[in-house]
């Protein structure tokens, strides 16, 4: 029990802090990777303070409120998963806040905002399959939904789920809006959808969404970290190098690759999820 | 307001540029001059943007479309007009279409001159902008005004009043 508390706890204050580092850390390996200095790694710090002292404009109120709901979803799915709760209920609630977000994009009139969020809902499409078979892939392997279990078992998940683990890091890409995958949301450099997804967003709103989205990684991050977590404490450091070295690869696939179309987008997801999460599924099924 | 210097946002716009500016802009974020270590970030949009970076002249078809940019940029904000047709109409001055230099329709804070403006003259004019833009910041009437202006205030009371 104390130790749900202290995860929740440790969750809420220190996920602002680990998303925002992350997002810095990434944007320094990412200018390097370009020939460039780059930005500090506190640069996303930087840009919140700054966004939330400039002056409040909104284009339809009702976007405040659905974008709070995403950022207070968003940071009851992590509270949940950090409190050793059920991995299953956790990206049913992620996928709601997804929905707030689709949804206060939806209601602006700008058309970016708009496409945006039709190719929001497009991603989740392609995403959601691989994330429920890498939660029935934890199932499988430890015979549990939960957390507390699944960190408790005998043996590391990665070991009878290593096709679900890459079908998982595969549409991570796609959670972490990254770049053969940033449909919705573009990142600076290509500017044909402008911001995509926060295109109406005023820059307090913005601000909002920034937190939200370090939250979320954090969670991301977290659940990559529980294929590598059994009984032993030292697999936390195991599952700390894993979560690291699975983050450096997305800012490499980021930085090496040009945006594809949906179709692309979508054949492959399905095509990598059917494929290797769907074969672990079958042996693990046959084994069981 | 707390400091708001390390974080300028840029929103570019092309009025009736040659471009020659515009690939002089885009430098300055190359590897060369890499602009972006001063976390300068070159986004394409109005509501998310602190400093307004525009080349070319203004044209009687983009006059509106600079004013409404200008207007759709939360303050503190801050003009900047890059090359010397930003600045004043240079050679298409006399053009039919010109109106003349940006700040015949939004008020401009720095000018850049150059034909085109190097890309260490656009970095300076960033410099002196983002000072300008905190100075600006630190000041939270200006920030959180409701109106843009004091001739505004009054006509927008003046209509409220007679409602």
């Amino acid at each position: 029990m104390t130790y749900r508390v202290i995860g929740i706890v440790a969750f809420l204050i220190l996920a602002p802090f680990l998303g925002g580092l992350l997002s810095g850390i990434d944007r320094k390996i990412s200018a390097r990777m370009q020939g460039r200095i780059g930005p500090s790694i506190f640069q996303p710090f930087y840009d919140v303070q700054k966004l939330l002292s400039k002056q409040f404009i909104v284009v339809n109120y009702a976007q405040i409120f659905l974008v709070v709901s995403f950022l207070a979803t968003i940071i009851v799915t992590g509270m949940m998963f950090f409190g050793g709760s059920d991995i299953l209920l956790c990206f049913f609630l992620l996928s709601t806040g997804a929905t707030f977000l689709i949804f206060a994009a939806c209601i602006t009139n700008s058309p970016y905002s708009n496409i945006g969020a039709s190719r929001e809902l497009f991603q989740m499409l392609c995403y959601e399959p691989a994330v429920l078979l890498a939660c029935i892939g934890f199932y499988l392997a430890t015979g549990s939904f939960n957390v507390s279990d699944i960190i408790q078992a005998d043996l590391p998940a990665i070991i009878k789920t290593p096709g679900f683990f890459v079908a998982f890091v595969f549409i991570l890409t796609i959670k972490l809006r990254k770049s053969p995958f940033d449909l919705s949301a573009s990142h600076h450099p290509h500017q044909e959808l402008v911001k995509g997804i926060t295109t109406d967003m005023g820059a307090r709103t913005l601000a909002l969404y920034e937190i939200a989205e370090w939250y979320e990684h954090v969670f991301l991050m977290g659940f990559v970290g529980l294929f590598f977590i059994w009984k032993n404490p030292w697999s936390y450091l195991l599952a700390v190098v894993a979560v690291l070295a699975t983050y450096f690869l997305e800012i490499l696939i980021d930085n090496t690759s040009a945006r594809v179309k949906w179709h692309t987008m979508f054949k492959l997801a399905w095509g990598v999820t059917i494929l290797v999460a769907g074969v672990n599924l079958i042996i693990l099924m046959v084994m069981a | 307001m707390g400091n708001v210097k390390r974080s300028p946002w840029l929103l570019h716009y092309d009025g009736s540029s040659c471009n020659g500016c515009d690939i002089e802009v885009l430098a300055c974020l190359t590897p060369v001059y890499d602009a972006e270590r001063f976390g300068i970030i070159n986004t394409g949009d109005p509501m998310q943007a602190d400093i307004f970076l525009i080349t070319g002249g203004i044209n009687k078809s983009n006059q509106e479309v600079v004013r409404q940019l200008y207007e759709q940029m939360p303050r503190p904000k801050v003009v900047v007009a890059v090359g010397v047709c930003a600045c004043t109409g240079g050679v298409f001055k006399e053009c039919y279409n010109i109106i003349g230099g940006a700040d015949t329709t939004i008020p401009v804070d720095i000018y850049v001159p150059g034909c085109a403006a190097r890309p260490q003259a656009i970095i300076d004019g960033i410099v002196k902008a983002i000072d300008l833009w905190q100075e600006k910041a630190n000041n939270p009437e200006y920030v959180h005004a409701m109106y843009e202006s004091h001739e505004e205030k009054e006509e927008k009371e003046e209509k409220e009043g007679n409602k």
